[in-house]
């Protein structure tokens, strides 16, 4: 008899809302049905279900087979996906936390991102978990990874800001044929605010596709993950304030980027604000900014400006936690000053 | 009749009492301070393990001038920390994230350090701290000092790369340093038998041409006279060592893990070997001290973690902007002008 699906992976069906962790386990679930030959391995996602729960229960559905409890190696298991996945197999491997990525920065870069390009054949693996500050964490538990990655051709980069872009992002990289590094921030795993009812089918988002959360005429906002929610707090308080109209961007998608999709609003608002949670110096702005400056000179009426995390490791207190991370002030100060320029 | 006390002196073998009793206490005072919303982040206990931690370090070299022996502790290995002159001040300093911590809130819990008493904080990254370990001993070795190194890791650790890599380096190198493997039985939710295939680390040890020994490791004199063995071994020339110490983590891998994948009558079969119990009674029955004695080392050690808790409460926390300070030894990172009175990021 086959095991009946877990309660809590099933509020999608009972058209409950979901968190965006709950859409991440639905996504993770879902493909694992669909698909055989999707199969996961990360450290204490087994029996203990996953140091965030992302994983709670599928040990007993799927068996030992398909939901490897690894010892703690990240090197080792990942280059291990990579294997199994020249031989025909899905893998996505949980990085319990992607601050602890690095062991397996040899492999993901050196040999899962060139297998393409140097004629091993495709690499349809993902590698998840969470990242991201603001939770007290110190330095080894609040990182964000994208930028240790964003310069290696041959990987694509996820990171969602919504449950429905989550789970339908999380399907695309799944199915998609290329490596796929797909960051999930842990504030976001539980926020209240964030619940809510997807669409009951199997519906996908794709990857490389940036999201307009917001339509505006005087600047434009282009962030993702956390920062979508802050920028959106800055957004309407310059709305009902000012009286000025935010165009806000989601990337979705980092690696490759959605270019058109900034150049387009740019070309609309005249105006460019980069938002990201991640350090400043070699931060995604930096290459936003000369996209923009390439395809787009001409419309700007501004300076091109970012609001970033400050260039230190991840501090532990929670006072310099707070000021090391951009904040909806930061973003409303920065916005202002471009409004008016 | 008595057991040997192995060169201890009744005031050393209150000692590594009164060390038990004192990270025991801190721990406790911890949950408390939890319990009052004082910690920030996550909390760790070592119940059932502070006897590893305290035999350990006490068989080692301390000194507060810089040319004592190094360690590098573990969350699960306070009392070393404590041993080595770790301030419990600081200990509760850390886990608040004071601005007044050894790290200025930067870092958290037992990721602190001081060279001059001889300890080096670990960072989270599990197996980075054999190869820091392996490095600070090769230089007492290049340079003919007689110092020495103890790390500490926990069972799971043991199968990341860094972990092989530099235990390989250090025995290769015949780095006079001291691994010791503080094996629980569980890496979070994670059996031993998850993550190694031995039953033993001194199956290990041979593959990478190193002395290994496996001790009880709530035994605090049998640990004290394993490392000891070891030290001396280690000091004169006789390369690396392992010494596995053997016992229960009885708590969830951090406060908030329920640890309901672990069989609770084999915790409670553990709670019969407190290493705190167990020792007492050796204390007693071989008349190395009266309960009078440990009474007061009692009263005294929950007095003290009280005390400094209470101060800790009282500091401040770090301002906010000081998070720019210190990322380099030179050069200032500059503060978002957004945080500025700066109307204009060119000003700023
Ligand atoms: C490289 C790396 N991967 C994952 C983690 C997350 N993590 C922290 S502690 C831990 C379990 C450690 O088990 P063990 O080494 O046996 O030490 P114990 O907690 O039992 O003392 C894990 C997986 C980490 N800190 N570093
Ligand atoms: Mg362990």
């Amino acid at each position: 008899m086959d095991p009946e699906t877990p309660e809590h992976l099933l509020k999608t069906k009972r058209g409950e809302p979901v968190t965006m962790l709950e859409a991440i386990s639905e996504a993770l679930f879902e493909e694992m049905i669909r698909d055989e030959s999707v199969f996961l391995m990360g450290e204490d996602i087994g029996v203990y279900g996953g140091a965030f729960k992302v994983t709670r229960d599928f040990l007993s559905f799927f068996g030992e087979n398909r939901v490897i409890d690894t010892p703690i190696a990240e090197g080792g298991f990942t280059g291990a996906a990579a294997g199994a996945a020249h031989m025909g197999l899905r893998p996505v491997v949980e990085i319990q936390f992607m601050d602890f990525i690095s062991p397996a920065y040899d492999v993901i870069t050196n040999y899962i991102a060139t297998s393409n390009y140097r004629g091993a054949g495709p690499q349809p693996l993902v590698i998840r978990g969470p990242v991201g500050g603001g939770n007290r964490g110190g330095p080894f538990h609040s990182q964000n990874v994208e930028m240790a990655f964003f310069h290696t051709p041959g990987l694509k980069i996820v990171y969602p800001s919504t449950a429905r872009d989550a789970k339908g992002l999380l399907k695309a990289s799944i199915r998609d044929d290329n490596p796929v590094i797909f960051e999930e921030h842990k504030g976001l795993y539980r926020a209240p605010s964030l619940r809510e009812v997807l669409p009951d089918d199997d519906y996908v988002v794709p990857l490389g596709e940036a999201r307009i959360v917001r339509e505006g005429t005087d600047i434009t906002i282009v962030t993702y993950g956390s920062m979508v929610h802050k920028s959106v707090e800055a957004a309407e308080t310059m709305e009902t304030e000012d009286g000025v109209s935010v165009e806000i961007v989601d990337l979705r998608t980092l690696l490759p980027l959605d270019e058109d999709a900034i150049v387009e609003s740019v070309k609309k608002t005249n105006k460019l604000l980069v938002v990201h949670e991640d350090t400043r110096t070699g931060g995604i702005a930096g290459e936003i900014a000369i996209r923009v400056s390439e395809k787009a000179f001409e419309w700007l009426d501004g300076p091109i400006l970012r609001v970033t995390a400050i260039d230190a490791p991840v501090p532990y207190s929670g006072s310099l936690e707070d000021y090391f991370l951009p904040q909806t002030d930061d973003v409303l100060k920065a916005a202002r000053y471009l409004a008016a320029y | 009749m008595s057991e040997p006390t192995l060169g201890l002196e009744r005031a050393g073998l209150q000692d590594l009492y009164r060390s038990l009793c004192l990270t025991r206490a801190a721990e406790e005072r911890l949950e408390l301070l939890q319990k009052q919303g004082h910690v920030t982040g996550g909390l760790y206990r070592s119940l059932g393990q502070e006897a590893g931690a305290v035999g350990a370090a006490y068989a080692l070299r301390r000194r507060t001038d810089g040319t004592g022996d190094m360690l590098c502790h573990t969350i699960r290995a306070a009392g070393a920390l404590f041993l080595f002159g770790g301030e419990l001040i600081d200990y509760f300093r850390q886990y608040m994230a004071k601005g007044t911590s050894p790290t200025r809130g930067r870092e958290a819990n037992v990721h602190w350090f001081d060279f001059q008493k001889g300890f080096v904080g670990p960072v989270s990254p599990l197996g980075t701290m054999i190869e820091i370990m392996a490095g600070m001993t090769l230089s007492f070795r290049v340079r003919g000092e007689d110092r020495i190194g103890i790390v500490f890791y926990g069972d799971g650790a043991s199968s990341t790369g860094a972990w092989h890599e530099g235990l390989n380096f250090a025995a290769v190198q015949r780095c006079p340093m001291i691994l010791i493997v503080e094996n629980n039985q569980w890496a979070f939710s994670t059996p031993t038998s998850k993550n190694t295939r031995v039953s033993s680390f001194t199956e290990k040890g041979p593959g990478y041409g190193i002395d290994t020994e496996a001790v009880d490791g709530t035994d605090v004199l049998a640990v004290f006279d394993a490392v000891r063995r070891a030290a001396l071994q280690v000091r004169s020339g006789g390369g690396t060592h392992m010494i596995e110490l053997n016992y229960f983590r009885r708590k969830g891998h951090a406060q908030h893990d329920p640890q309901d994948y672990v069989d609770p009558v084999v915790i409670r079969a553990w709670e019969k070997k407190d290493p705190l119990d167990l020792y007492r009674s050796r204390l007693l029955h071989n008349e190395w001290a009266s309960e009078e004695e440990l009474m007061v080392i009692e009263e005294q050690t929950f007095e003290e973690c009280r005390v400094a808790a209470e101060a800790a409460i009282a500091e401040p926390y770090p301002e906010g902007s000081e998070a720019v300070l210190g990322v380099y030894t030179d050069v200032a990172m500059p503060h978002p002008w957004t945080r500025s009175n700066s109307p204009d990021p060119t000003l700023a």
